[in-house]
């Protein structure tokens, strides 16, 4: 298939009389990575949440890989290849580190209805999540619990999470947050690893993170994509740098 | 017909009593998050404090400043030292601990009023019916529930529409992190509204005396239907506690009502009386189960 | 000492203790003890099976009752048409066999758990527990309607259902039959929650959105265990109706869902023996202060609200502290 993975078409959101999204059309191609950055508030992260379904939009298409995924619930839309991490971890606390992934690989495999065998005891189950965390450089802290590991650790095992349920596309909510500059450099190499295996939609504030990634950047300023284009292009586009301006940021 | 309208003012009445405890039971859930079992047995004690006054005094409208206080004071005390220590809890416990305080009301009471329920007779003021149709005559005190709740139903939606601290009821059930944003001190918030809900349910209780035995686990009871109620409504929302609260009662009412004679046309009498009973104490749970079936979140819950 | 064989002797001790008890109780002279230990371990079957929707899958039913008392219906209603020698609704004829009464018990709470939990799994949260309550509820008025079944008064079961021509009058008998019902029940639950449906059901209980970000769809997971878990409840109820050879509305009363939320509680939820250890903990408490006084569930109301505002986790938790397991 040529066409975009995914296609956004004049989505729509409005909480009441504000408007969140405001006719945003986006794409993601095959093997690009796709950045959408812009001010806080500008709606992106409920541009993801309806991207997963987590918010039903008002108006608009959502397309992946030519599949209209708009009415489907969450888990229907992960199913069909969307993965996703969050800005704000979001793991399973009580489970160890490979205990998260391989759920993620369980619930891939759909065969969930088992209550017999001993998933503990599923050695090909935990070998294939022991290969994303190897992938990812998390397999040294394997049995370690959740909550033992550093905030960076935890954004590494988002990710790891978010693989295992082998996504075509995978939207990344702010995955250098809160990230030293050593882990964010470390990050942005694993992202760069991967991309020749998944396409992405990037959502992030780290602009030396999103020029190093991104092939085609979208600015999302409330609610609305003002410009998208190479990082050269959104550099030197007179909006973008007005609205990053006007609200004090620099860009770069 | 003048049956027929007999019933519906009595389903009236009875939807209207259920408002009182539903419009606490929902707004306490929908400011504070918490659900909270003992609302019954504020009602209970509204009810015995009331009728207690009521019979050692001889009058019942000293009755309702007595229920009124002892609601409040319980419902204050419920709040400050239990309730106050589950909010940041998960339902369970709460669940758990507003259970024990059941026991231990349903007990403590027992144990001050003995297990003969008390009975107070309607003040001679209210006494009596009053013609409202040519051959309708309907009980004035029972006329006296209905206004009563109806005018409470208008202060609320004044109270929760037109006041700063309407306001922010409002803004709380949609969102609670919002109100603590705004800097409000949140715990004299969640004291009024559970004050509130209290004085509510005491009054409930008081009015209740008259009509109903006044004895251990009426406040159980009506607490069950009122979930249904809440359920069926929307959480959180006091327009959908009003409408749902005098859809149950008239909906109970009637099937009470003409259930047992309908089934006597296919069966015989003492076993269509039974059934009819039966399925009609059903028929408000079954009501539950069609308004989840094509609106899990209640006809009147907050779209966000 | 390794941990996890501590917890093999702890389980190898209690196991001969419980082989042993109707022995022990003749011995020291409380042969009362023998039916105090029946309805515990009847008990744990049913707070065990609550525990799996409550403590595993993080979905608080206050209506258990329900399922516990619809079995023990089952037993009772297929006794009287068996005594009566006629059909239920014409079409059933009744029995007394407790191979035939626990197949159906199982069957008929299954269906009974499939409907309510359809239709309270549509919400979550605080609807939830109050639909199952409601839904308990209705079938408590059911029942009291049910004036061919004893109404009110409930329904007398002359004799225990017959076991491979056992002495189930005996007490000693009926507590071994109970005793290895309980050790299957729990075999087959150690199972289950350590499978994969258990994994996913604890993963359900710890963080939701992240089961959905994973592609699980939840609600028919949730189903199913609410499904076992009402048939583990009707279990229970079918065992206590042939013990007390009496079924009533009080067993589908909704303090009677409270009381199995309690013994969860008290004995840790979210664990796999705790619930049977809370039961246990509930009928001895519920002996002890009810022949100091009539007004036990005081003492109840104020321990259950100590238990919840104070300890974390309950009695196995302390146990486990005591273990030297996690704080």
């Amino acid at each position: 298939m040529s066409g975009p993975i995914l296609s956004v078409r004049g989505l729509v959101k409005r909480f009441g009389g504000l408007v969140a999204t405001d006719g945003v059309t986006i794409d993601v191609r095959p093997d690009e990575i796709h950045a959408l950055i812009g001010p806080n508030g500008a709606g992106k992260t409920t541009l993801i949440s309806q991207l997963v379904g987590e918010l039903r939009h008002d108006a608009g298409t959502i397309e992946l890989e030519g599949r209209d995924i708009g009415a489907l619930p969450t888990a229907r839309r992960i199913g069909l290849g969307l993965g996703r991490t969050f800005q704000i971890t979001c793991l399973l606390p009580e489970y160890t580190v490979l205990d998260n992934v391989a759920t993620g690989v369980q619930v891939r495999q759909g065969h969930s209805f088992r209550f017999w065998g001993n998933v503990r005891g599923e050695t090909a189950l935990r070998e294939t999540a022991l290969s994303f965390l190897e992938t990812i450089g998390l397999a040294g802290r394997a049995d370690e619990q959740v909550a033992n590991l550093s905030h960076g650790e935890q954004k590494q095992l988002e990710l790891a999470v978010a693989l295992a349920t082998e996504p075509r596309l995978l939207l990344l909510d702010e995955p250098m947050a809160g990230l030293g500059h050593s882990e964010s450099r470390q990050m942005v190499a694993l992202l760069m690893a991967l991309k020749t295996k998944v396409s992405m939609l990037l959502v992030e504030h780290d602009m030396d993170a999103v020029f190093a990634l991104a092939d085609r950047i979208s600015v999302l300023v409330y609610g609305r994509v003002i410009a998208t284009g190479t990082a050269d292009e959104i550099r030197d586009n007179a909006d973008v740098r007005a609205a990053y301006l006007g609200e004090g940021d620099e860009l770069c | 017909m003048t049956l027929f309208l007999e019933q519906l003012l009595n389903g009236l009445q009875f939807g209207v009593m259920l408002f009182l405890l539903a419009a606490g039971l929902t707004l306490i859930f929908g400011i504070m998050g918490v659900i909270n079992l003992a609302h019954g047995s504020i009602y209970m004690v509204g009810a015995y404090a009331g009728t207690w006054v009521a019979m050692q005094t001889g009058s019942f409208f000293l009755g309702i400043p007595a229920a009124l206080a002892a609601a409040a004071l319980v419902g204050a005390a419920i709040e400050f030292l239990i309730v106050r220590r589950l909010y940041k809890r998960d339902h369970l416990d709460q669940v758990l601990a507003t259970f024990a305080l059941i026991l231990i009301f349903n007990q403590v009471v027992t144990l001050l009023f003995g297990r003969q329920p008390l009975f107070v007779s309607i003040p001679p003021l209210l006494d009596g019916s009053v013609q409202l149709l040519p051959g309708l005559p309907y009980p004035v005190y029972r006329l006296a529930i209905i206004v009563v709740g109806l005018l409470i139903a208008v202060g609320l939606y004044l109270l929760i529409n037109k006041t700063r601290i309407g306001m922010l009821v409002r803004a709380g059930s949609t969102n609670r992190e919002m109100v603590r944003a705004l800097g409000v001190d949140v715990r004299v918030l969640y004291t009024i509204v559970f004050g509130l809900g209290a004085l509510l349910a005491g009054l409930a209780g008081m009015m209740a005396g008259p009509i109903l035995a006044v004895q251990v686990g009426m406040g159980e009871q009506i607490l069950i239907t009122t979930f249904v109620v809440v359920v069926i409504g929307g959480v959180g929302s006091i327009r959908g506690a009003f409408v749902a609260s005098l859809l149950l009662g008239v909906v109970d009412t009637m099937l009470r009502a003409y259930l047992p004679s309908m089934l006597r046309h296919v069966m015989v009498g003492p076993e269509a009386d039974a059934l009819g009973a039966g399925i009609a104490s059903m028929g408000i749970y079954l009501l539950m189960a069609l308004v989840l079936l094509i609106r899990p979140k209640g006809l009147f819950a907050s779209n966000f | 000492m390794d941990n996890s064989i501590k917890k093999q002797i702890l389980l190898a001790v209690v196991a001969v203790l419980l082989l042993a008890l109707p022995f022990i109780a003749s011995a020291t002279g409380y042969p009362a003890m023998t039916s105090l230990a029946t309805r515990a371990l009847i008990y744990g079957i049913a707070a065990a099976s609550l525990n799996l929707v409550l403590g595993y899958g993080g979905m608080v039913s206050f209506g258990h009752a329900a399922f516990f008392g619809l079995g023990g219906y089952v037993v009772g209603i297929l006794y009287q048409h068996y005594t009566q020698d006629d059909l239920f609704l014409g079409l059933v004829p009744g029995t007394n066999q407790l191979l035939v009464t626990l197949p159906v018990t199982l069957i008929v709470c299954g269906a009974a758990a499939a409907l309510i939990g359809a239709l309270s799994l549509r919400t979550g949260g605080v609807q939830f527990i109050m639909i199952t309550l409601a839904f308990a509820q209705m079938l408590f008025f059911l029942f009291v309607s049910l004036k061919t079944y004893g109404g009110d008064d409930g329904l007398i079961i002359r004799r225990t259902n017959e076991l491979f021509g056992l002495k189930m009058r005996d007490k000693q008998t009926y507590y071994y039959v109970c005793l290895a019902i309980t050790a299957v029940f729990f075999f087959l639950l150690w199972r289950l929650v350590n499978s994969r449906f258990g994994n996913v059901l604890t993963g359900l209980r710890q963080n939701a959105r992240r089961m959905a970000a994973l592609g699980l769809p939840a609600y028919r997971y949730k189903l199913v265990a609410f499904i076992i878990s009402g048939m583990g409840a009707g279990l229970a109820g079918c065992l206590m109706a042939n013990f007390l050879r009496f079924a009533s509305p009080d067993m589908v009363h909704w303090t009677k869902s409270g009381e199995l939320m309690v013994m969860v509680v008290l004995g840790g939820v979210g664990t796999l023996f705790g619930p049977l250890i809370g039961a246990a903990a509930y009928i001895v408490l519920e002996s002890v202060l009810a022949s100091w006084t009539e007004y036990w569930q005081l003492g109840l109301g104020f321990i259950l609200l100590f238990v919840v505002l104070y300890t974390n986790g309950g009695i196995e938790a302390l146990f486990g502290r005591l273990l030297g397991r996690r704080v």
